[in-house]
């Protein structure tokens, strides 16, 4: 979106795919989902990844401030100045969703700051199935839910589940253990989603987030081309 | 110009990053300050009276056309938490891109230019409310009230205090917003004559010594 | 019968003496303030306030002016405690301090505190003009009540300009009468004892010292230019003048 007159000074509008001074800004990716599905996990194991092959930065929005953040910064996936946590004053849905403008500065600030990027991931703080980004943030989202988390979630639906870009089924590993029916969950998320994809997986395995990063590519290939 | 746009201005899901802090209540709260409705009360209108009193003249200054470099260090002078200042700036920021969606102008763009990193919120406020045909007296009401709805909510999700008994503070807190509001215009009329020194100063040390507490914690739920 | 209240005017002007050490070729006292040399060290010259009666009363207006050259250092203190009174002339009283600071001069505004009796009204203002190289220590401390006694209102303005740039400007009103929630958990909470000492250095331009909070009640805030303040609250003015003193030393 445009306004009808002339910018000259950093952009008021969240969603123009460039930067001030015209150069086309960074993906930004969301990751959402109920707590302790694997969010950060996948933010790390992501950053591990594709680190060496893109520029990226990772924006967190901790419930109680810069756990997440902490936790990627212990882990060394990235540089600490690659890492900026977003406090979202207990509200953590309303950070990515109705009032984004602090997400905004964090992921203007970093591509000021540390250059030209290629994808910057979002990861909400942990939150309940109703949490989606909104457009104005992100290009693209993904939802994180895991097997243990119950397998009919996938059927309850709500709009992660429904209409992220990629839904991700994580944990698969524990599956045997606490009785979830991944069959199930597939067919479940296929009726909710119809050709949207789903991606099962487990973080402990050698494919680990092998599949969400290719999708990943494909995402940034398209946001490039 | 139309009134209601003060509405839009002062609603609570206006998406300037107004969510995220207390207003210096997660301190108080912490501090054993604030525990019910009844020191709520006592805490908002200790604000109201003097971060609100500040922030209405400043707000109603810049809507008066007074210098908006003057005022923003008018503000930093009348601001001595580093912390308060840091969140000042932010939700200046935050408000100058949500001010600019909404009500384009160039005045706001050429704000924006001056103060990259974001101007006192409160600076930014005034430049907002003119954009969208707004007096300094709607800027002032707008300033107040923002001084304490914001803790009021707050403690709500702090404190899981009753919705309503929070609503009931801030309704019986309007005749005192009424006076706040007039007092900070009449200063502010009184800077476009006399400068910035005409500002109310009204300080609150707990707020101050709060605030830098606060932004010591490792973990805290609201920004400040 | 109009009862009015008195009017006095004291005057500091410290200058550079040539030889290393610090003139005062003017220093007067004015009726209820007088003024003393008193012994200084090395190159600061030391100045007691001496109040001859206690005051101010309603109505007084009492008024304190220094003036520090460059390359002069001056230490102003008070004997005692000032105390605000009400009296039989009508009005607030006021109390007015203006300090100037040149280039290359040193200024310590050490006094004893000053304490709101109840019934009293006063309107106290220090406004202090700060060369971009000069360096300042200054104190004020105000203590709400006698032991166990409600205070009276005291409104006190603290404005610091250094190098013309506004770097601070507070006003604090409590009592009864000030604006609602002076009190409450916003503003003093119940404390009796509010403090300020505001540090002026130019090396601070560069390093400004790390904002931190010193205690319960105790804050040291970096400004916005070559300044620091410290606020602290207190139960007391024994505990403020300890935290006040504490925070001094800290600064080095």
């Amino acid at each position: 979106m445009h306004l009808d007159h002339d910018h000259h000074g950093p952009a008021a509008v969240s969603a123009d795919s460039h930067r001030p001074d015209g150069t086309r800004r960074a993906l930004r990716i969301g990751l959402g989902g109920p707590v302790g599905s694997g969010k950060t996990a996948t933010v790390a194991a992501l950053c591990r990844i594709l680190r060496d092959e893109l520029s990226l930065a990772v924006v967190t929005n901790d419930i109680y401030t810069r756990e997440d953040a902490e936790f990627l910064l212990r882990e060394a996936v990235l540089p600490p100045e690659r890492i900026t946590a977003v406090e979202t004053g207990a509200c953590p849905h309303t950070a990515i969703r109705d009032d984004i403008s602090a997400n905004l500065e964090a992921v203007e600030d970093l591509e000021d700051e540390i250059g030209p990027l290629d994808l910057i991931l979002v990861e909400s703080g942990g939150d309940n199935l109703t949490a989606t980004f909104s457009k104005g943030l992100v290009d693209a989202q993904i939802f994180v839910i895991d097997v243990a988390g119950g397998d009919d979630i996938p059927r309850k639906g709500g709009p992660g589940v429904t209409t992220a870009d990629l839904l991700v089924v994580n944990k698969t590993d524990l599956a045997p253990y606490v009785g979830s029916d991944l069959g199930r969950m597939a067919a479940d998320a296929k009726a909710q989603r119809a050709e949207l994809p789903v991606v099962f997986q487990s973080l402990r395995t050698e494919a680990g987030v092998c599949e969400v990063a290719g999708w990943v590519r494909g995402r940034l290939a398209a946001w490039t081309a | 110009m139309s009134r209601a746009a003060l509405l839009v201005l002062a609603d609570g899901r206006f998406p300037a990053g107004g969510h995220a802090h207390s207003g210096g209540a997660e301190a108080a709260v912490k501090a054993g300050r604030i525990t019910g409705a009844g020191s709520l009360a006592d805490f908002c209108r200790g604000r109201l009276h003097t971060a609100g009193l500040v922030s209405g003249a400043v707000a109603a200054a810049a809507v008066l056309g007074v210098d908006p470099l003057e005022l923003d260090r008018a503000t930093d002078a009348r601001t001595p938490s580093p912390a308060l200042r840091v969140a000042a700036r932010k939700l200046g920021r935050q408000l100058m891109r949500a001010g600019r969606a909404t009500w384009p102008s160039a005045e706001l763009d050429a704000l924006a230019r001056q103060f990259p990193k974001g101007a006192h919120q409160p600076v930014v406020l005034g430049l907002v409310a003119r954009a969208a045909g707004l007096g300094a007296e709607d800027a002032a009401y707008c300033a107040a009230y923002e001084s304490v709805s914001g803790a009021a909510s707050a403690v709500v999700r702090l404190l899981s205090l009753d919705p309503f008994d929070a609503t009931g503070v801030l309704a019986r807190l309007a005749p005192e917003l009424d006076r706040v509001a007039d007092r900070a215009v009449e200063a502010a009329r009184a800077v476009v004559g006399d400068g910035v020194n005409a500002l109310p100063a009204a300080s609150a040390p707990l707020l101050e010594i709060g605030a830098e507490a606060h932004a010591a914690w490792a973990v805290r739920l609201f920004a400040s | 019968m109009t009862v009015t209240g008195v009017r006095a005017t004291a005057r500091i002007l410290a200058r550079d003496d040539g030889r290393g050490g610090t003139a005062l070729p003017v220093l007067e006292g004015d009726g209820p303030l007088a003024l003393r040399r008193t012994r200084g060290s090395g190159a600061e010259a030391r100045v007691m306030l001496v109040g001859a009666m206690s005051g101010p009363l309603g109505g007084d207006h009492f008024a304190v002016e220094a003036e520090v050259g460059d390359g002069a250092r001056l230490s102003v203190g008070s004997a005692a405690a000032t105390i605000a009174l009400p009296g039989q002339a009508k009005g607030e009283s006021r109390y007015d301090v203006r300090l100037n600071v040149a280039d290359g001069g040193e200024l310590c505004w050490l006094p004893e505190q000053l304490i709101s009796v109840h019934g009293s009204d006063l309107y106290v203002t220090t406004r202090v003009e700060v060369g971009a190289d000069a360096r300042l220590v200054l104190r004020e401390e105000q203590v709400l009540g006698r032991a166990g006694e409600e205070p009276g209102r005291l409104t006190s303005r603290l404005s610091v300009r250094v190098a013309g740039r506004m770097v601070l400007d507070q006003e604090l009103a409590c009592g009864p009468g000030a604006p609602g929630g002076w009190d409450g958990p916003a503003v003093l909470g119940g404390y009796r004892a509010v403090g300020q000492l505001v540090v002026v250095r130019p090396e601070f331009g560069e390093r400004p010292v790390g904002a931190r909070v010193l205690g319960d009640g105790v804050a040291v805030m970096p400004l916005a230019g070559p300044a620091a303040l410290v606020t602290a609250v207190a139960a007391d003015a024994l505990r403020l003048r300890r935290a006040l003193d504490e925070a001094l030393a800290a600064f080095g």
